[in-house]
């Protein structure tokens, strides 16, 4: 069960440096971006890291502002989750929840276990190949988000996948940058 | 032609394109939304400027950020210059340049140059 004194010594340990659930929009998004960016600049972290984490936090969070199958006149108003930890150690943890439509599922999937399956130099020969030879999206990135999360974080994604009901899942994505 | 200056923002980079002396220069963070909607001027101006192009032209890259979505937009800069270059109108070059510690910029520039056939030049700046 979820424990709100629990989550409230977490931020107060410096542990939750930002946590968010609502509709990202394009002026949130950079306001968000602006806090965490003084908040990592107050971490003492190295430049090469906290560059590393910025990068990321900018895929990840218009990854949510680009998908949100959830948030429309007709599928109502789910909004996505958005959160920032960084564990005594230095670890830094991005979560981030939102609806799918069941039918796109197992095309998120697939493409999530197709990249974690990758070493490093095949991530990049996929990277390369997507930024070459794909069609834009229509969202601008053309798929290359999820790629280059996973080249610059070094970890494997960590994913879920909750049915809800007939038309939506819940879907979590768990990144893990290391220093 | 008019050239090409655009003020940096927190989402989007410095652009000056000067026809005079063929200089391209894109400086500062590359992450909006919307990247096609911003670089469109810039492939416009490109198009525009390879009709009557400077015997050389360089193309400065200094970005500190950009987003997947910018990435796209760069390799479609590139490959306009590499056209260019390839009609043997212009010589063309790109300036790559990056904090000494982001390997990770390092190597965004060393993908684009194993993908584009024009000359790069790599410019460590201190951090």
């Amino acid at each position: 069960m979820f424990d709100i004194y629990d989550f409230y010594e977490k931020m107060d340990d410096g542990k939750i440096m930002l946590s968010f659930k609502g509709e990202i929009t394009s002026d949130l998004l950079t306001s968000i971006l602006n806090i965490l960016e003084s908040k990592l600049d107050n971490t003492g972290d190295e430049p090469k890291l906290r560059k590393k984490v910025y990068n990321i936090l900018v895929e990840c969070l218009q990854n949510l502002y680009h998908h949100n199958d959830g948030l429309s006149e007709e599928n109502g108003d789910h909004t996505a989750l958005f959160l920032i930890g960084r564990s005594t150690d230095g670890n830094y943890r991005i979560i981030t929840g939102n609806y799918i439509l069941n039918e796109n599922v197992e095309a998120v999937k697939g493409r999530i276990d197709r990249i974690n399956s990758l070493s490093k130099d095949e991530l990049k020969a996929f990277y390369m190949d997507t930024l070459n030879n794909e069609e834009y999206s229509g969202k601008g990135g053309g798929g290359l988000g999820m790629i280059d999360i996973a080249r610059k974080s070094g970890q494997k994604i960590i994913y879920d996948f909750r049915e809800l009901d007939g038309k939506f899942a819940f879907f979590s994505l768990i990144i893990t940058i290391t220093p | 032609m008019q050239d090409v200056n655009i003020e940096m923002t927190a989402k989007t980079p410095e652009v000056k394109l000067d026809q005079n002396s063929g200089k391209l220069e894109l400086k500062g963070r590359s992450i909006p939304e919307n990247s096609i909607e911003f670089y469109n001027p810039v492939f416009q101006w490109i198009d525009e400027y390879s009709l009557q192009p400077k015997s050389d032209t360089a193309l400065h890259i200094q970005l500190e950020y950009f987003n997947t979505s910018s990435s796209k937009c760069v390799l479609d800069i590139l490959k306009k210059l590499q056209s260019l270059n390839l009609s043997g109108r212009s010589k063309v070059k790109v300036l790559w340049y990056y904090e000494e510690d982001d390997e990770d910029m390092l190597e965004a520039g060393e993908d684009y140059q194993a993908i584009i056939k024009v000359p790069f030049e790599m410019i460590k700046i201190s951090a």
